[in-house]
């Protein structure tokens, strides 16, 4: 049974020449890339996008991991390099880290947030929703930390920082996302609670 | 921890104290004394709640969903591709090394032919650091000289001899695949 083997041995598999076995992987970490991919560019389709060239580029250059890191943490390197030369490329507008700027975007699309939030009424939304309130560098950090399943030091690793550099980034978007929440969805925080 | 330890308020330094808490990086020292905290300070309490639901509606949160076609379109474009070769497969060490050798050599003879060919006079320079007068110094007659010649040339030799292995080596594992 193929899924159960673990990401290194399937890389084994694939590096043997079975290039199906790579589809594995591609089911296995689709929506934790799709998810950072979505955390950078915003719209889906473009999200989408880079997140199939991402899982190109990792199939291209499979010989070169090593196993010094878990796959997961050198996957999500590729994913923030890729990001970033996409957005380069593009020039597409990014959230700044400039609080200013975060909220006014929260504040044109707070509205039309609330009347789907009445709908859904899910934590899972309100969550999901508060997140796309914050910078990219915020949303990706906190995505790595609760979803990505990586260390500080494995996000220090992925973003090229000193994990002390790390820690006081992830601290500060918590915050954020805690003023957001307290700003944005007051009662509703109050209700799933 | 004392009674009038607990009465401590909470600073703003204090939410990052919490936040090593809530994640588990807390040393078994900080973590008793959190503990104490959180049992005798009202403040420290409210403030902990706060972030720990913070901490708990983020662990909710989901992941995204691509399209259903995500895996097919990735499969189908690899179809396509091969494997690069690992880099370090073909950026061999040796020659990197021999080019370090090289180079360093280069340096290392250059300094002490030059050396060999200055006059120091430690006696006569007590005005100046160095026991030579730079501007007086007739470089040009370090490079026309026999010796240093052949150095030279033996060097080029060299970094071609070793030029010529490093592509042998790339060709030969071109022609092996």
């Amino acid at each position: 049974m193929l899924t159960g083997l673990n990401d290194n041995e399937i890389i084994s598999k694939v590096l043997a020449g079975d290039q199906q076995a790579y589809a594995l992987l591609v089911d296995r970490y689709q929506q934790y890339v799709f998810t950072l991919t979505l955390r950078f560019l915003k719209t889906r389709e473009d999200a989408e996008e880079v997140a199939q060239d991402v899982f190109i580029k990792v199939y291209r250059s499979l010989a070169d991991f090593r196993g010094a890191s878990k796959f997961s943490t050198w996957l999500y390197t590729i994913v923030n390099t890729t990001c970033i030369t996409f957005l380069r490329k593009k020039k597409l507008e990014t959230h700044s880290l400039d609080l200013e700027k975060v909220f006014e975007a929260a504040d044109s699309i707070d509205s039309g947030m609330r009347a789907n939030l009445v709908e859904q009424k899910s934590r899972v939304a309100m969550v999901n929703q508060a997140i796309r309130l914050l910078s990219t560098e915020d949303a990706e950090i906190l995505t790595l930390f609760y979803k990505g399943e990586q260390t500080l030091e494995e996000i220090a690793t992925i973003l090229t920082i000193a994990p002390n550099a790390a820690k006081v980034r992830l601290h500060r978007a918590r915050t954020r996302l805690k003023d957001k929440m307290e700003t944005h969805f007051a009662d509703e925080v109050k209700d799933l609670l | 921890m004392s009674i009038h330890q607990t009465n401590i308020p909470f600073e703003e330094g204090d939410e990052q104290r919490l936040w090593d808490y809530i994640d588990g990086i807390s040393s078994p020292s900080e973590k008793t004394v959190i503990e104490q905290l959180l049992e005798a300070n009202a403040e420290w309490k409210a403030k902990y709640h706060e972030l720990l639901d913070v901490h708990q509606l983020m662990q909710s949160s989901e992941l995204e969903q691509p399209s259903m076609r995500f895996t097919k379109n990735v499969m189908d474009e690899i179809a396509r591709l091969q494997i690069a070769p690992a880099t370090s497969s073909y950026i061999n060490k040796n020659i990197i090394r021999g080019i370090g050798i090289f180079f360093v050599t280069l340096i290392v003879g250059f300094l002490v032919y030059g050396f060999s060919q200055m006059h120091l006079d430690w006696n006569n320079h007590a005005d100046s650091v160095l026991p030579v007068n730079l501007n007086k110094v007739n470089y040009s007659r370090f490079f026309n000289n026999t010796w240093v010649n052949a150095f030279m040339i033996v060097n080029i030799v060299a970094g071609l001899f070793l030029l010529d292995r490093y592509l042998a080596n790339k060709r030969k594992k071109f022609t092996e695949k």
